[in-house]
């Protein structure tokens, strides 16, 4: 099992944003988080890659097994495409690049620099950097923000190549990726807690 | 932790300025003090030594906050922090590419700001050695303060507020090293002193800064 | 019953609401009794004249410029490891009571100094560690008002405290050996041991017990409005999810 996550409770801003949360992620399983503006599907992600707190419940999770994508596309604008994929490829698994420039269609882009793309190949550039890993589980906060549909099709092509050949992926999104095998559908609204959602940090004071 | 530095000082050098910038402050520090005190360049080599240590330390404020700030800006620190390198590393080498950037450019012209201040060819050594010694200090405890300020828009005022009380042991025994290094007296517990200051904050600081990253991250 | 239970903002709040007029008092007296006593009630220093009656503000002040920090110091450690919030809020409301304090022995520093050695200032190396002090605590105020999220600034600012403990202790040693070299002590010294006299000693603990008690009360004055804040914060953020 990649994931497990157990009566998680998660809070932002002085919100409890959702409780009682609990799922298992394993090999070839996609799990898609949905939910309106603000219910905390970024802070979920957030929470389970170890960059936010939870205030309640247990994530099990292995740090060398999973590859976190945010919202921000975390790219270097003063670097080449190529140079900023080779800096991941050297932190992370030290893949060739090749594969994920091909996957992405940023071959013929390989020496632009990244401040003089699109939107929307930023934001492939940042989702390439997901190819240069052999890590299992996707972490993904709105990887489709910005893409065309060409570049969707190529995107959900490449996740679903990744599940078929063993991975998992958490995704965030309000996009159907069109996945429908072995997905488990959750949509955190569900989860907001029922009356009044303060965070403990303020109900200490009460 | 190699591509980290190799693309830290690339970053720095495409940004325009990157090593020239603290340079070109330190020399308008300089030049700026013969105009404030007068040009008797007795009185000069007096100060020279002290001049040319408080020039180092705030060419070095300047660009402090740049150490996190960019890569906090464009997502880049949380994808490091996710990432198989140990956050601490992380802060060491920009702390590392932080000196190579701005505190080795400055020690390296130093001997020729000396000479504009009065300094005797001989003496240069003293205030070579000092600042060699003492600009990584400055860099690893800049990157402490840049981690606590990382989050706050405009944060460079404070950031300088916050960093320069804690460069006061650094600058007093750097000058002191320098100072009696010109003066031909034994300058070998200063020295001591400000190599223990600057291995002690290497060790301890980058702990610290890891932690306060990863508050501000949350 | 452990001491522990008051760490409950609101459990606190009604304990201070009973001590709070006994340490008031205690204060009151304390300053009354020691600087009236010392200020009329003791004869004049044969060298110093009656300058040296200052003591009865510096030494105290001084005394709880250091202590205040330290106090900040074992409240953010408390803040950090056991998360109690009236911890953190203790430290940020001492930090303007060691703020005023350090300006006061430095101005009564100045004060005394200047009939001895004829200028406002010296670069004793007290007197420069408490600039240097004052600078810390600067810093340490301006970064609790940077930031927006109570407990990232109180984790923030705790982190500061204690690393710029360390940092003022270096400098301590630091400016000791700037002025005179290692292991000498200070020459232009206003250390109460060589100036005072028996004479003098009684007024200055009374005096040093109203400033301690001083510091205590407002200190207690400053966490509770401080927890008032966040608990008004707290019910309307209660409000509003309703």
């Amino acid at each position: 099992m990649l994931l497990s996550v157990d009566n998680l409770s998660v809070s932002r801003g002085g919100k409890r944003l959702f409780e009682g949360l609990n799922f298992n992620v394993s090999s070839g399983q996609f799990v898609s988080i949905s939910g309106g503006n603000g219910v905390g599907k970024t802070s979920l992600l957030r929470s389970i890659a170890g960059l936010q707190p939870m205030d309640k419940g247990k994530i099990v999770v292995h740090a060398d097994e999973f590859i976190f994508a945010g919202d921000a596309n975390g790219i270097k604008t003063t670097l080449t495409v190529l140079e900023n994929l080779k800096f991941w490829s050297a932190i992370l698994d030290g893949k060739n690049v090749h594969e994920a420039l091909e996957k992405f269609d940023l071959t013929k882009l390989k020496n632009r620099l990244a401040g003089k793309l699109s939107a929307g190949q930023k934001r492939r550039l940042s989702l390439a950097r997901l190819l240069l890993t052999d890590r299992q589980l996707w972490l993904l906060d709105e990887p489709t923000v910005s893409l065309d549909k060409k570049s969707m099709k190529d995107f959900s092509k490449v996740l679903r190549n990744h599940l078929e050949t063993g991975g998992a992926a958490v995704v965030a999104s309000h996009i159907d990726l069109g996945l429908t095998l072995n997905t488990l559908c959750i949509n955190l609204e569900d989860y907001q807690m029922k009356n009044g959602n303060i965070n403990a940090s303020a109900t200490a004071f009460l | 932790m190699i591509a980290l530095l190799q693309r830290d000082l690339i970053l720095a050098v495409r940004a325009g300025g990157g090593f020239g910038l603290g340079m070109a402050f330190f020399l308008i520090v300089v030049i700026l003090v013969p105009l404030g005190i007068g040009p008797d360049m007795e009185i000069l080599s007096k100060v020279s030594v002290g001049v040319l240590w408080v020039g180092a330390l705030l060419a070095c404020v300047l660009s402090l906050d740049r150490i996190f700030s960019l890569d906090y800006d464009d997502g880049t620190l949380e994808l490091l922090l996710t990432s198989p390198i140990p956050l601490e590393a992380v802060v060491t080498v920009k702390a590392f590419s932080h000196w190579i950037t701005t505190g080795l450019p400055l020690v390296t012209i130093s001997p020729i700001l000396g000479l504009l201040l009065g300094l005797q060819v001989s003496d240069l050594k003293w205030v070579f050695i000092s600042l060699l010694l003492g600009t990584p200090a400055l860099s690893v405890i800049g990157a402490f303060g840049a981690a606590l300020t990382v989050g706050i828009r405009r944060g460079g005022l404070l950031l300088s507020l916050l960093v320069l009380p804690l460069y006061v042991p650094t600058l007093i025994f750097g000058a002191n090293v320098a100072s009696r290094g010109l003066a031909d007296i034994s300058n070998s517990s200063a020295l001591l002193i400000l190599t223990a200051v600057t291995l002690a904050a290497f060790s301890i600081l980058p702990f610290a800064s890891a932690l306060v990253l990863r508050i501000n991250l949350r | 019953m452990s001491l522990w239970e008051y760490a409950n903002p609101v459990k606190f709040l009604k304990l201070s609401d009973k001590v709070l007029p006994f340490f008031a008092s205690f204060s009151i007296i304390g300053l009354a009794v020691g600087l009236f006593w010392g200020f009329f009630f003791t004869p004049d220093d044969y060298r110093q004249g009656s300058t040296v009656k200052i003591i009865y503000l510096h030494v105290p002040s001084a005394l709880m410029a250091i202590n205040a920090w330290f106090m900040m110091l074992v409240a953010s450690v408390i803040w950090l490891v056991r998360r109690h919030h009236v911890s953190a809020l203790a430290a940020k409301a001492a930090a303007p009571v060691g703020v005023t304090m350090t300006m006061v022995a430095l101005v009564t520093g100045a004060l005394w100094g200047q009939p001895m050695w004829g200028t406002w200032w010296a670069w004793d190396p007290r007197l420069t560690s408490f600039l240097i002090l004052f600078l810390f605590y600067l810093g340490y105020i301006a970064l609790w008002s940077s930031i927006d999220n109570p407990d990232t600034a109180a984790d923030l600012t705790s982190m500061l405290c204690i690393v710029g403990s360390v940092f003022a202790i270096l400098s301590r040693y630091a400016v000791n050996f700037w002025n005179q070299g290692l292991h000498q002590g200070a020459s232009l010294s206003l250390d109460k041991e060589k100036n005072v006299a028996d004479v003098f000693y009684q007024p200055l603990l009374f005096s040093i017990f109203g400033f301690v008690f001083l510091f205590v009360t407002l200190v207690l004055i400053g966490t509770r409005t401080e927890i008032r804040l966040r608990r008004a914060e707290a019910l309307r953020l209660k409000k509003d999810r309703e």
